[in-house]
């Protein structure tokens, strides 16, 4: 449907061009006629700049009727984490300022063709500079952008401030093309990696002989986040770039093999929660509601479906479902076994 | 009828003219006077056809992969016979292929077309030509920069035709992706090839550069100060410098990778598990290319964009029949702009896992380099203001890039906001800004000084109806494409996806993709328009007038076909700064820089009446510098 509308669209277009095109030669031809010289402008002069009118129109109509339109569809979600409310503010203030700038100019400079389009006989004024509207222009900008580069800096310190000593620690990982999550266990410490121990089986090289602190840690393919809690995640890659994003969660870090990266916030709302959020306002896709974490870094042909579903639990959900995960290392005892390697602090499993 | 009457005179009158400029070429052959010419004219429009030629072929790439993207159901058999195996047995794009198509449209359009299309064009052409000298410095070295140009050319073309496919980890080519083939099919001899290609660019960018730099320097005719140089002018020369200290950079980062990917060694590389093998690299850094990279990267984006912004100043001030507003205040802005452009390249790295730190110092340097560039859009409304304004297609294209310039920079402001930057890095609402603010301002620039200097280059006019034509479907286009994608951005649409239908969050939008994907090719179309206007008009236009704009420069005063040398006699002298345009008191709305003080008594201010009397005195260094 909209493509044979945008065909027809196209169609008038051309055809309207076509005929204006023509009407134009035929005045100038007329003109020519007339005066016998070449004037310094034709009757195109005007029509252009009478176009810049109506193309302000079209482009600021059009911007504001799907701005609002639209909202349901571009708007994410609120902000699901502690900080991304601070960005989401930080975000509308700038888009209220540039989008006020950003109209001001346009008025000046749609409207000004129009106002100021050649007449014989005219002489346009001879402005070189004027001091006062320059340091004007100059300083008013310096000043609007270091409020906002100052209360942006605010919040950016906040969030890149060390992660809270209770945090949950999750380990996050990267490969083509895929994620892993590794979760902590009941010692509350994520065991030490070593890249050369990676092999099929051990997927996250995890490194049983340097640190006991793997024993109980156990490895997922989903994001579960506690509610309320900060949680710190430890990102890392196996092979390329990638780069965490929860849009939901206004979160966003490369995975960068070699050179592990961290991102700590706070879970504000249960998957759950949510659902109900969207229902309320009447989202009709509501109860189908899942967070998701996509790949942002450019890392090879599947990079598009490089994706991971995140689910945030109630703390007590959350305890309960760390409860029911089973350490890598006794799902994988053969594989021990074979390699040789001895869990010998055993006491971490339950 | 009246007309060809004159038009007659006119080509008799220059065919004089033209007899007397083969004295200065007297052994010249098509070789050497068309392919491996000197002359700084004939390198300008080599450069330009080259541009033009990538030009087609970087849009024709987003074509395909903006068909991918509107309607990623349809059946694209029909691309077939040009894409061969990289159309599957359904009709469907590779996958791997749409990211090498994204990367060969980046570094095309980027470096291709709006670096040494733009550039190469315009700095080659016109700085002769404005400043009042015969050539460029060294018309050898001018010659070997358009050359490896075309060798690099030749070496990026021959990559998309390989059996891997061209390169095809991003235009930014980070590794490890870029550096390790068992990435990605691209990053075998794609990569060898692109990186071999861009070496011999960055040869031809320096060569160029210098050229320009001592060009500026040292030939400026009598009279021609720095203070009276047009903006153009400046414009490329701040170009030429910020290219000759940042492409190095580039060239050492490419150096390393070149190491890393063939010598075993571990600049960018460490702790890689892949292909089922652990690498033996540690000790890299992936985070260092990055840096390196955006060193050159940022300051390129401003080596595209500057040019632009001089071609528009001069346009604007002709058109508006008014001098340029702020006059110094634009070249403090240029002046500015190339300082800060080397302190804010960790902007495009906020989230790069750099500390965070860094990304507080990058913030604050950032949002300053936001101040000169708004200057400058003021300057060029307030130059608008109170004028007498003629739209050429080349004054349309000049408003046309004031205003993308101004909606893309203002994004720029979202983006610099190391906080927001955390949400919006790598999503389409990037897209967005930097197409605007660089990739369509640049081009707009492009096509206006296109449209401007036909005549100069040419001889010949091209046809003004055609071009507001081209200009309304284009500007409209621009629009259409690259404004709703904000809103894709806005919604976390992330960037370089070959398809989001798979995905669940970012289903939504078929309806906006399908329209972005519908103007990028009507948009498309549209300039073939141009393309027939620009070809046609070389043979078919009607004869130039010696001054078509009634301009101020220098190079309205060479014969309509400038032979080798420019000015059959001697260089012209200046006078005067570019844009005494409708000046008091003056005759005509236009004073050219050749013109004397002297001459000009009833327009002069009381300090050019002294300026007036000086003129008299040092008759004798004119004739002695000339000869
Ligand atoms: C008002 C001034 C500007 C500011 C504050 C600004 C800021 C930024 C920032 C922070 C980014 C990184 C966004 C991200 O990747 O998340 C960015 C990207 C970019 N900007 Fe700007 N910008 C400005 C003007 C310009 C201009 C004038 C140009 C070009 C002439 C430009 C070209 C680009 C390009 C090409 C990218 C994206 C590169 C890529 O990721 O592929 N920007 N800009
Ligand atoms: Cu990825
Ligand atoms: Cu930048």
């Amino acid at each position: 449907m909209i493509n044979v509308l945008i065909g027809i669209a196209a169609l008038v277009l051309v055809v309207l061009l076509a005929l204006i095109y023509r009407v134009f030669t035929l005045v100038q031809i007329a003109k020519k006629r007339e005066t016998g010289e070449e004037p310094r402008v034709t009757s195109s002069n005007r029509i252009n700049a009478l176009l810049f009118i109506i193309f302000f129109a079209v482009l600021f109509g059009s911007i504001f009727w799907y701005s609002i339109a639209a909202k349901d569809d571009y708007m994410l979600p609120e902000a699901a984490s502690e900080h991304g409310g601070a960005i989401d503010m930080l975000f509308w203030v700038t888009t209220g300022v540039v989008f006020f700038v950003f109209f001001v100019t346009h008025c000046l400079l749609f409207f000004f063709p129009y106002l100021y389009s050649y007449k014989e006989g005219k002489k346009a004024e001879f402005l070189v500079h004027d001091n006062r509207l320059e340091l004007a222009w100059t300083v008013v900008p310096a000043i609007v952008l270091t409020i906002l580069v100052v209360s942006g800096w605010t919040v950016w310190s906040e969030i890149t401030d060390p992660a809270p000593e209770d945090s949950v620690e999750i380990e996050i990982v990267g490969r083509q093309f895929g994620w892993n999550t590794r979760y902590a266990g009941p010692d509350g410490k994520i065991g030490k990696h070593n890249f050369r121990k990676i092999d099929a089986t051990n997927g996250l090289g995890l490194d049983f002989e340097a640190d006991a602190a793997n024993n109980d840690d156990f490895v997922a393919n989903e994001l579960v986040l506690p509610k309320g809690k900060n949680v710190l995640l430890k990102i890392r890659s196996r092979d390329v770039l990638h780069s965490v994003f929860l849009p939901h969660f206004r979160l966003k870090m490369d995975a960068v093999p070699g050179q592990p990266t961290q991102f700590w916030f706070k879970p504000i709302y249960t998957t759950e929660e949510m659902r109900q959020r969207l229902a309320e306002k009447g989202d009709p896709n509501a109860a189908d509601f899942n967070y998701h974490l996509a790949c942002t870094e450019i890392c090879g042909s599947a990079h598009y479906a490089m994706s991971m579903k995140v689910r945030v639990l109630s703390e007590e959900e959350y305890a309960e479902w760390e409860k029911e995960q089973k350490p890598w290392a006794e799902l994988n005892a053969d594989y021990l076994a074979e390699k040789g390697i001895e869990i010998s602090n055993m006491t971490s499993l339950k | 009828m009246s007309t060809v009457d004159i038009d007659i005179k006119q080509a008799t009158d220059d065919s004089h003219g033209g007899g007397h400029d083969e004295h200065h070429e007297h052994h010249g052959n098509f070789w050497t006077n068309y392919i491996f010419s000197y002359d700084h004219k004939v390198i300008g429009k080599q450069f330009l056809l080259t541009g033009m030629f990538w030009a087609l072929i970087g849009v024709a790439m987003s074509v395909v992969f903006r068909l991918q993207l509107g309607f990623p159901d349809a059946n694209l058999e029909f691309l077939r016979p040009l894409l061969g195996g990289w159309i599957d047995s359904a009709g469907k794009l590779d996958p791997n292929f749409y990211l090498a198509l994204v990367t060969m449209h980046g570094t095309i359009m980027v470096f291709f077309v709006l670096t040494a299309g733009l550039s190469g064009t315009f700095s080659n052409y016109l700085i002769p030509l404005q400043i009042g000298a015969r050539d460029m410095a060294s018309g050898f070295m001018n010659m070997l920069s358009y050359w490896f140009f075309f060798l690099s050319s030749v070496v990026m073309f021959a990559s998309l035709f390989i059996q891997t496919g061209p390169a095809s980890g991003g235009w930014v080519i980070y590794p490890p992706l870029n550096a390790l083939e068992q990435a990605s099919p691209g990053s075998g001899l794609g990569m060898t090839l692109w990186l071999v290609s861009m070496a011999l660019f960055i040869v031809s960018t320096l060569l160029g550069g210098i050229n320009y730099i001592a060009t500026v320097i040292n030939l400026r005719t009598e009279g021609m100060s720095f203070t009276r140089l047009p903006l153009t002018i400046w414009a490329f020369f701040i170009t030429a410098v910020i290219g000759l200290l940042s492409f190095p950079v580039l060239f050492s980062a490419a150096l390393l990778l070149i190491f890393d990917r063939s010598f075993g060694t571990s600049f960018f590389l460490s702790e890689i598990y892949i292909g089922g093998e652990a690498l033996s690299n540690v000790g890299g850094s992936a985070v260092l290319f990055q840096h390196l990279f955006w060193f050159l990267g940022h300051p390129e984006v401003y080596i595209v964009l500057l040019p632009a912004l001089g071609i528009t100043s001069e346009i604007v001030a002709t058109n508006s029949r008014k001098p340029i507003f702020g006059y110094r205040a634009m070249i403090g802005s240029i002046l500015g702009i190339a300082v800060l452009s080397f302190v804010v390249w960790a902007h495009h790295m906020f989230v790069s896992g750099m500390n965070p730190f860094l990304g507080s110092v990058f913030m604050f340097l950032t949002l300053i380099i936001a101040v000169p560039s708004a200057v400058k859009a003021f300057n060029y409304i307030t130059t608008l203001w109170r004028g007498n304004l003629v739209f050429t297609p080349a004054m349309l294209f000049s408003i046309g890039l004031v205003s993308l310039f101004i909606v893309g920079g203002l994004t720029g402001i979202h983006l610099a906001n190391a906080a927001i930057d955390i949400q919006l890095h790598d999503t389409y609402f990037v897209v967005a800004h930097f197409h605007l603010v660089m990739g369509a301002s640049a081009f707009f620039g492009m096509l206006a000084g296109i449209y401007h200097w036909f005549p100069k280059m040419f001889g010949r006019m091209m046809n003004d109806k055609l071009g507001y034509v081209h200009f309304w479907l284009t500007f409209a286009g621009v629009y259409l494409i690259f404004f709703p994608m904000h809103f894709l951005g806005i919604a976390a649409f992330p960037r370089r996806y070959y398809s989001f239908t798979s995905f669940e969050p970012f289903g939504k939008f078929t309806d906006l993709n399908m329209l972005i994907s519908v103007a990028a090719i009507l948009t498309f179309a549209a300039q073939f328009i141009f393309i027939f206007n620009f070809f046609y008009s070389m043979f078919r236009g009607k004869i130039a007038p010696a001054n078509p704009w009634k301009s101020n420069t220098l190079e309205w005063t060479t014969p309509r076909n400038p032979g080798h040398g420019n000015w059959p006699g001697p260089l012209p002298k200046v006078y005067r700064w570019p844009y005494d345009y409708s000046k008091p008191g003056a005759k005509d709305d236009f004073i050219p820089q050749n013109v004397p003080y002297s001459e000009t008594k009833e327009s002069n201010l009381p300090y050019e009446e002294e300026l007036a009397k000086l003129e008299k005195e040092p008759k004798s260094n004119a004739t002695k510098r000339d000869a």
